[in-house]
């Protein structure tokens, strides 16, 4: 690779191993990067490409079992090897980092002023009293209000964009060369993630540092880097400037990936078509606080009135950022918790149900969730899983025909039937959150509620099961309530857009007139958030 | 401030459920404190009974001695002829808190430093050493290290004595002290490297390495201090189990604390020393248990309390 003049950090034959109880992964192999003076450099890829472990392993930090080797030289200063100590000049003070949470990022247990200041009085010298006044400059500069009372905060008192808009004063605090950013805006809602982007690059016009952005997501890098460098496997498999990657793609790796975002659209039911479920005027409220002799505790309004009506064969989006209710609505529809308003199942009303007179509805009604790894259980067999509904709902059935449903459902779903003896850690994401969609499809279910899942997986694995979901739509009639922040997936899966903010509804309507021409400041923002970053 | 006025006065009522059913309890069991190995003849025992109010009906009694007990009198101990139970824990009282307050000290500065250093170089021999050590200390009882430690130094090697209070200096407190910590210092060490291990994995202690804080810096000021808070939820029922270890610790060692009227109150059917000693463990668990809680919101401003 050419090494241009400008070139800060040279990456040469890089390879980062990890020794396992099942051997060695070699999890980057060998790949060579430039990171060039003031640039921004988008590495690319999905999990386990090894984009993370690249700069971990440059920054010493990797996990005990991890071992680098290669060379990265920052400023002709090679850094693979270095003694901790001599590392410790330059992490820190010349290359700086964000990462994805900002939430665990931050030690909770010290004020975040202190956290900031940590970094100037150890590469600097001085004490934490003198580091004061330029701790208040950074919190002011990286838009945090009232810096003067901030500055004593703890993180667990800062909103998500707040305690990365810290993290990112603490890498600015020594003017670094280069400000590694790790997934920063992964864990945030869209306008937040918008708000975290034109601060970096605002402060990268300013400072003139060098960004290397580690995303999987392709929509940020189209607006944001000038350069890309596709990752897969440990290897980079292209890189370029970014109009070059985006209109030129060479490899086909990098071709599925463009093609990955989600695409197509859903024609709405018609209206012929009968009413699966009702909610109206669901609310639901929530006690914070009160214990034996703390007394008072306040009540928490997290859905606030909401009408919902959802037909055979449709699918309702529901988007909004974290704690706007959405999820809460969910389960109040399905009276998985209690809530005001009324409720109807086809026919019946079942405002007044209990658990019991609700169970013989349950297989007719489920719910698949975002978080593939939590919501399966860890010592059940993949079988086991999926068929234990059947014991609740068709306890009748033999254990041959219980098996013989089993197969079906994993087949139906994509898997290998062979699957059911085999335990969830056993499968990646994707695999796990079609296991999670087979225990629901075993019992034929009228309609699904669909909470987040795709969120946690890769865009071309989000691809597969998006089409998973319309072919099983398709094939059973079935209805999707699909919850989700992610405003592609929604506007690719729904006929039908339901945006909520603090529990209300803001605006509603068909997917295509939401999406064309809202009518609601709040859904413009979602919108610009999401697509023109 | 007004936290802790709060909690103590939280305590009365903790306090008051423990002595009711400490009381009843202790009434219920079989026997008395005047039944002994010989019957006395029905005439004393009628006498004795009278004595001290044993023939009233039970929730008399209950009345009474709750009555006594707030104004600090928990009566006169039946065994123990001549003193009241005030006089007897009052004596030995002082004995057993230094002793405890040594071993305490010790279990925690020697369990914490062990643990730390156990997690810092985990799976090393360091690390297999220091957790044999504390598994031996959780499974050998301490009337088995008591002697061992007597036999070893006191008597082979005769560098320090093998028991009795002597003057109260230091040489009298090494061996009970160690016999008494063992057992919690294993556990200290166990949840230090426990949660010190937990904690070296924290996504904040990356960033601090990855903002070239030298090592040492990133494992006292930012892992050790997540790491002490499970440690500092144990110090209560450690205080506990050391009042209660001392009982065979002190009969070891000969040391006149209160340890054996825990163990003796109970066999003779002493209802009064019984009562008293069960309300001292009572007020130093709950005494413990705040001081936890303050210690708690010092350490993790997450659970402050204003």
């Amino acid at each position: 690779m050419a090494e241009t003049s400008d070139t800060i950090l040279a990456i040469r034959g890089l390879k980062v191993d990890f020794t396992t109880p099942d051997g060695v992964v070699n999890a980057v192999k060998g790949i060579d990067l430039d990171v060039r003076a003031g640039e921004t450099l988008a590495v690319v890829g999905e999990s386990g490409s090894g984009k993370s472990q690249t700069m971990m392993g440059i920054m010493g930090l990797l996990a005990r079992n991890g071992t680098v080797g290669g060379s990265a030289a920052y400023r002709g200063r090679e850094l693979i090897g270095l003694p901790p100590s001599e590392l410790n000049k330059i992490r820190g003070a010349k290359v700086t980092m964000i990462f994805q949470e900002p939430m665990t990022s931050l030690d909770p247990l010290y004020p975040i002023g202190r956290q900031i200041a940590e970094p100037i009085v150890h590469h600097r010298g001085g004490s934490y009293r003198d580091a004061r006044k330029r701790v208040l400059d950074l919190l002011e500069l990286v838009g945090i209000p009232e810096p003067e009372r901030r500055i004593d905060s703890y993180p667990h008192e800062l909103s998500g964009g707040q305690r990365q808009r810290v993290m990112i004063a603490m890498a600015l605090a020594n003017e670094p060369d280069i400000l590694i950013a790790d997934e920063p805006t992964t864990a945030l809602d869209v306008t937040i993630q918008a708000q975290i982007l034109s601060l970096l690059r605002m402060l990268q016009q300013r400072f003139g540092m060098a960004i290397v952005l580690i995303t999987h997501d392709l929509g940020i890098v189209r607006h944001f880097a000038d350069r890309v460098a596709v990752m897969r496997r440990g290897e980079v498999v292209e890189q370029g400037s970014t109009a070059a990657i985006f209109e030129r793609p060479s490899s086909d790796y990098t071709k599925m990936l463009l093609a990955a975002e989600p695409r197509g659209h859903k024609a709405p039911p018609l209206d012929s078509a009968p009413i699966v479920l009702e909610g109206r005027d669901v609310s639901v409220d929530y006690q914070i606080g009160g214990g034996l002799f703390s007394g008072g505790h306040r009540m928490f309004r997290a859905v606030d009135r909401v009408t919902v009506r959802l037909r055979e064969g449709q699918t309702i989006g529901i988007v909004g950022e974290s704690g706007s209710g959405k999820s809460t609505l969910g389960r109040a529809l399905l009276r998985l918790i209690p809530g005001a308003g009324y409720y109807r199942f086809g026919s019946t009303d079942i405002s007044g149900f209990d658990r019991a007179r609700m169970r013989p509805l349950r297989r007719e009604m489920q719910l698949v969730f975002q978080d593939p790894y939590g919501s399966l259980s860890p010592r059940q067999t993949v079988g086991e899983i999926v068929t234990e509904g059947l014991f609740v709902h068709e306890p009748s059935l033999s254990k041959a025909e219980r098996d013989r449903r089993a197969v079906a459902a994993l087949t139906e779903v994509g898997l290998d039937p062979e699957a059911r003896n085999r335990y969830p850690h056993e499968f990646s994401g994707g695999q796990r959150q079609r296991i999670a969609i087979a225990r629901a499809m075993i019992l034929k279910p009228h309609l699904v509620i669909l909470d987040e899942p795709t969120s946690a997986l890769d865009r071309s694995v989000q691809g597969q099961v998006i089409e998973l979901l319309r072919r099983l739509q398709d094939s059973h009639r079935l209805s999707y309530i699909f919850i989700s922040h992610d405003l592609s997936v929604v506007k690719a899966m729904s006929d039908y857009v339901v945006v909520m903010k603090d529990g209300r509804i803001v605006e509603e309507g068909e997917t295509a007139a939401i999406f064309e021409s809202p009518r609601e400041a709040y859904t413009t923002s979602l919108i610009n958030a999401a697509f023109n970053v | 401030m007004s936290f802790v006025l709060r909690r103590l006065a939280s305590a009365v009522p903790t306090l008051f459920i423990v002595v009711t059913i400490s009381f009843f309890l202790m009434r219920f069991a079989p026997g008395g404190p005047f039944n002994l190995e010989r019957p006395l003849p029905p005439q004393t025992m009628a006498n004795l009974m009278r004595t001290y109010q044993l023939d009233q009906p039970l929730w008399r009694q209950y009345v009474t001695y709750i009555g006594n007990a707030v104004t600090g009198d928990f009566g006169p101990s039946y065994v123990y002829k001549d003193n009241t139970v005030a006089e007897l824990i009052g004596k030995g009282l002082p004995y057993s808190m230094e002793l405890g307050f040594y071993a305490l000290l010790l279990a925690l500065i020697g369990g914490v430093l062990m643990g730390t250093v156990a997690a810092l170089r985990q799976n090393s021999a360091l690390d297999f050493s220091v957790m044999s050590l504390a598994t031996i200390g959780t499974t050998v009882p301490n009337f088995v290290v008591g002697p061992v430690l007597t036999l070893v130094f006191a008597i082979s090697l005769s560098l320090l004595p093998a028991g009795g209070w002597g003057d109260g200096s230091l040489r009298f407190l090494i061996l009970p002290m160690i016999a008494l910590a063992l057992p919690q210092l294993a556990v200290f060490a166990r949840l230090t490297r426990g949660s010190m291990i937990e904690a070296l994995h924290a996504d904040h202690i990356r960033t601090a390495r990855a903002y070239g804080l030298p090592g040492r810096v990133v494992v006292v000021t930012h892992a050790m201090r997540g790491a002490l808070l499970p440690v500092v939820s144990y110090l209560a029922p450690c205080a506990a189990a050391l009042l209660t270890g001392s009982a065979v610790v002190e009969t070891i060692f000969t040391i006149p604390g209160v340890g054996r009227y825990f163990v003796l109150g109970a066999i003779n059917r002493d209802y009064t020393l019984v009562m008293g000693t069960v309300i001292l463990i009572a007020i130093f668990v709950i005494v413990f248990n705040l001081v936890v809680d303050i210690l708690y919101g010092l350490l993790d401003p997450r659970v402050r309390h204003d």
